[in-house]
């Protein structure tokens, strides 16, 4: 049986596959932000994940013009880094895992989530700057990947609680796959930052760590957080912390915090990582 | 009409910010679309060698295209642009997003750079334009 054995949260930010593709990773700059994650590399080396389940949102490379998908599925064996107008990543193809995907598309849609299927699909640093934070420049990425994109750029986006409720549908999906498979779900983006307009900028320590702690230790208060609450407090790019709560949900009632990691600034953004693991592995779907 | 937490108007009220919604998105679609052409290099070198015949094969306004050639991001913004999909114009121009962003604050390059490395931009004052917390 597959099981959720761990979930990562990490910022995105494309000034970090920047720094990493150029060699820039030990600068004083950006020194301190890529220390964050020395720890998370040694600990996956050890946990070899063979599926991570990536949320993420597309920044306008393969979505948002012609389709807006809330949530979307990535269907396909390879997904290409995106151009994003200064040449595509120098990282590897990600590989998908055809089989679980398609279990998680007829799971989800019968637990009543209308999900979008791409069948064709480049992925953005949203998906491939993660992938650099936790397995380092490698030649291959050392596990199939499962994208999920979450339209958090188009108001109104899911709220936080939706993303909540679509995490323990994936458990319960997840759980009831045959295969032996040591599965990670991974929520990307955030923490607070802004990127339009005369308050761009904008970074909120104080939300950002009540977060953090609300993932271990309050997490209806996380759920209930609303859009506008998002925007307020943390930047209007700050609402993709919901994809947070997708990992978060699908870990079950009760984690344990492994590693956690925070810091301002990376570019625009502040940049936090945490690395939680459910206490009931392969708990939730007996639960029910 | 369904209870809603609260008033869609509440998202007017936050200083400095544009949401981004769906008739915006429609109103910035050619705009949008000539933003994800720069996904190819080949278009990319296009529109550098003649930014307004680039422009000009795209249904975008007038005032559109008048912001693109003049890297406005706060009016493109206006106009119903994103910043997800104005980045790859600052993309092809060689910026970093933290420039392309930077540019909208009324700051230079290096004062934004320097607020951003000092902590960035505090939330006080900056949540609601009514309440002016
Ligand atoms: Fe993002």
């Amino acid at each position: 049986m597959a099981r959720i054995t761990a979930g990562i949260a990490t910022s995105h930010v494309p000034a970090i596959g920047a720094a990493f593709d150029q060699g820039r990773s030990r600068d004083d700059y950006w020194g301190p932000v890529f220390a964050g994650y020395d720890w998370v590399k040694t600990w996956e080396e050890v946990e070899k994940p063979d599926v991570v389940i990536l949320c993420y949102n597309d920044h306008a490379s393969a979505m948002m013009l012609d389709v807006v998908p809330t949530f979307a599925l990535g269907m396909a064996e390879e997904f290409e880094p995106a151009d994003e107008g200064w040449g595509k990543r120098d990282v590897p193809v990600v590989q998908g895992h055809i089989e679980l995907a398609a279990h998680l598309a007829e799971q989800l849609v019968l637990d009543d989530f209308d999900l979008t299927l791409m069948n064709n699909l480049d992925v953005d640093h949203g998906c491939t700057v993660p992938l650099s934070l936790m397995f380092g420049k490698v030649d291959e990425w050392p596990c199939k990947v499962i994208p999920l994109a979450v339209n958090v750029t188009q108001f109104p986006t899911p709220s936080g609680n939706r993303c909540w409720m679509l995490g323990e549908a994936i458990a319960h999906a997840v759980e009831s796959f045959p295969e032996d498979l040591n599965v990670q779900i991974w929520g990307t983006g955030g923490m607070s930052h802004q990127l339009q307009g005369p308050r761009a900028g904008l970074i909120n320590p104080e939300f950002d760590n009540a977060f953090l702690d609300g993932l271990t230790a309050d997490t209806d208060g996380l759920r209930s957080i609303t859009r506008l609450e998002y925007l307020r407090e943390s930047g209007t790019e700050g609402i993709e912390l919901i994809m947070w709560l997708i990992m978060r949900a699908a870990l079950g009632a009760e984690v344990e915090e492994l590693h956690r990691f925070y810091h301002v600034p990376a570019s625009n953004t502040a940049v936090g990582h945490i690395v939680l693991r459910p206490k009931a592995i392969g708990a939730v779907a007996q639960a029910a | 009409m369904r209870k809603r937490p609260y008033p869609l108007s509440e998202l007017e009220d936050i200083p400095g910010t544009t949401v981004f919604t769906a008739k915006r998105s429609r109103e910035a679609y050619h705009l949008h679309k000539f933003c994800m052409s720069l996904m190819d290099p080949a278009n990319r070198a296009a529109f550098k060698d003649h930014e307004r015949a680039y422009l000009n094969k795209f249904r975008m306004s007038e005032e559109q295209k008048r912001a693109v050639q003049d890297r406005d991001f706060n009016t493109l913004i206006d106009l119903g642009g994103n910043i997800y999909f104005l980045v790859k114009l600052s993309n092809t121009d060689g910026w970093s997003t933290q420039r392309a962003v930077g540019s909208m604050t009324g700051m230079t390059a290096d004062e934004y750079a320097a607020m951003m490395r000092g902590g960035g931009r505090s939330p006080e004052g900056q949540r609601s334009i009514r309440e002016g917390n």
